[in-house]
């Protein structure tokens, strides 16, 4: 049903005009958040937030716990809606198209917008199946297409020379920081536009965590990407735009550099500073 | 302040050592009671094995293997086979598994992941309920309602329908009489719906909503999360609570012997009338003269508690392996 949704000649591979853009410093909204207000139940946890996500950059949310960091990234794949009671209002664009429209077909946007959760989840299935059942719901491939799209999501997320003798070994057998980037690896081997990562190394020990913050430094050449971050030293790596939230408000918007030299916003300058939070 | 405290202490030293004896006492008082209690339960099962195992030794002794596979049942020669009544048994049980287990699974799928919050409660009370009601009632009920409308509507259908089905015409052969083997499946399968629901509501529960959220996170529709993601996770767990529903069923007494027709004979007709171990026992018990007619339905009764102990056996390990996967 969604076959038409993903371009199978997707992001993978970045075209040369996206590399030129890039070098360029020219820089497009992949998604656009305007004055967006999100409510669970009655308690308003995203007052007015307005932030742009820009193509084939990583931008970082930071701020304390319950500033709505999390949240706001759940509106982007509409991941709220499986819960009752939730409910968003204002506008979340991607590529110009309201993502927050009741009548969009949800599918379709969480096959363009993926998701990297904070604990690794691999399905209770083997490593193999685990990248081929994503690609399976959107193409029909045949088994050497299949195994070759396999292969190149795990050597994507810099995990293929781990498991390449053990794909038929459940997901579940791996450490915890080769979990999650198989998780990594099946989210890229659908072929998203934009990846959502939310605290993707806090369970892992900081290994794991530097293999990961590089490949998400390497994603950020095919995809539009944004981390949610308790580590702020991470932030500065990873990302060239960071956004400081604070009690469900869009404090400070900007590139990484200037937020964290010359924040703007007192508030931020106290945050980074470790002033509170 | 500390200093207050400690001072205290040492003031009421004696006291407290008397009270700290009487702690004691009353721990180990505690204790026995409760040790002997646990012991009670090994002791009242074993009393039951060897009574079980002694009262059936007379009619195992006459007639050996044959026992399990004679159709024989007859009180005037003395003739006992038990093969009748543990067809019957099997047969209802796996006929109510087959209705019962699709639907449970259905009504837990619709309760943990389709329903609207509102109606969850309802219906999740609703099943509760009919687990609540006694067996005897749904026997008079199945006697009086379910088996005349049988009948008369689905028994003449099947019969007539699969008249020229090669296999299947054995298998739905008429007459219709309304009671029989179908109908006690289908009253059985009624009364272990509401275990098999619960079981498979609470298993799905098991499933950290992380991983859905990640399998939606990919693209998938919910039936593809249950088909891929929550089944295979809570397989194991499932068959668990299949398993516990088929021990209810193979043990049910009072409903079955109301609705099966209690014919110590195998018909290739699941619409004609059989019995079960239970219902057998529970008709004839009173009027079992003679030795070897008590010896023998206390066979059967070895039997119906073998066949259930390994049955319930394996529901608990499979639910134990669930709840293991649980906490990994």
């Amino acid at each position: 049903m969604n076959e038409n949704s993903v371009p199978s000649d997707g992001p993978l591979v970045a075209d040369a005009g996206a590399y030129a853009a890039l070098a360029s410093g020219a820089k497009s909204e992949k998604m656009s958040i305007r004055k967006l207000d999100f409510f669970y139940g009655d308690n308003r946890a995203l007052k007015s937030v307005n932030v742009p996500l820009y193509d084939r950059r990583v931008t970082a949310f930071i701020g304390p716990s319950g500033c709505g960091k999390s949240t706001l990234l759940r509106v982007l794949n509409r991941m709220y809606d499986l819960y009752p009671g939730q409910r968003a209002e204002g506008e979340v664009l991607l590529d110009g198209e309201n993502v927050l429209d009741p009548r969009l077909d949800l599918n379709a946007l969480r096959a363009r917008v993926g998701m990297v959760f904070q604990k690794p989840t691999p399905f209770p299935m083997t490593i193999y199946e685990n990248i081929a059942f994503g690609v399976r719901l959107y193409e029909k491939l045949s088994k050497t297409e299949m195994d070759e799209r396999v292969e190149r999501a795990l050597r994507g997320a810099a995990i293929w020379d781990e498991v390449k003798d053990k794909l038929n070994a459940s997901g579940l057998s791996l450490s915890g920081g080769q979990q999650q980037r198989l998780c990594i690896a099946r989210t890229v081997a659908i072929q998203p536009e934009v990846i959502l990562f939310d605290e993707p190394c806090s369970a892992l020990d900081p290994i794991s965590t530097a293999k990961i913050e590089e490949l998400i430094d390497e994603l950020r050449l095919d995809y539009t990407i944004a981390i949610v971050t308790h580590n702020m030293q991470q932030a500065v790596r990873v990302s060239q735009h960071t956004a400081f939230m604070y009690l469900g408000e869009m404090v400070e918007f900007g590139e990484t550099d200037q937020i964290f030299t010359a924040p703007k916003e007192p508030r931020t300058q106290d945050y980074i500073t470790g002033r509170f939070g | 302040m500390t200093e207050a405290v400690l001072s205290d202490h040492v003031k009421a030293g004696g006291a407290r050592a008397r009270a700290l004896k009487g702690f004691k006492l009353g721990d180990v008082a505690f204790h026995v009671v409760t040790k002997s209690s646990a012991i009670a339960v090994l002791l009242l099962l074993g009393g039951v094995i060897v009574s079980l195992i002694h009262g059936s030794a007379p009619a195992l002794g006459q007639f050996g293997f044959a026992f399990l596979t004679s159709q024989a049942w007859n009180p005037v020669t003395e003739q006992f086979g038990a093969a009748p009544a543990i067809y019957g048994t099997l047969v209802t049980s796996f006929l109510a598994l087959l209705i019962a287990a699709p639907m449970g699974f259905g009504i837990a799928v619709f309760l943990t992941e389709l329903c609207p919050h509102v109606l969850r409660r309802p219906i999740g009370v609703a099943i509760e309920l009919l687990a609540g009601i006694p067996s005897i009632i749904y026997g008079i009920w199945g006697m009086f309602i379910l088996a005349p409308v049988l009948q008369a509507t689905l028994q003449p259908w099947l019969i007539a329908g699969f008249a020229d089905v090669p296999v299947l015409n054995d298998l739905f052969a008429g007459p219709p009489y309304g009671i029989g083997i179908a109908t006690a499946s289908i009253i059985l399968a009624i009364m272990i719906l509401p275990l098999i629901a619960s079981i498979s509501r609470d298993v799905f529960e098991t499933v950290p909503p992380v991983l859905k959220e990640a399998a939606y996170g990919i693209g998938c529709t919910k039936w593809e999360v249950m088909r891929s993601i929550v089944a295979p996770y809570t397989g194991v767990g499932l068959v668990g609570g299949v398993m516990l529903a088929l021990g209810r069923a193979l043990g049910e007494t009072m409903a079955v012997t109301f609705v099966i027709g209690n014919a110590h004979k195998i018909h290739a007709s699941i619409l004609g009338p059989g019995t079960t171990i239970s219902a057998t026992i529970a008709n004839e018990f009173t009027e079992a003269d003679g030795a070897m007619y008590t010896s023998s339905l206390i066979a059967l009764g070895l039997v119906l508690f073998i066949i259930t102990f390994f049955v319930l056996a394996a529901s608990r390990l499979l639910l134990a392996r669930i709840k293991r996967q649980e906490g990994r």
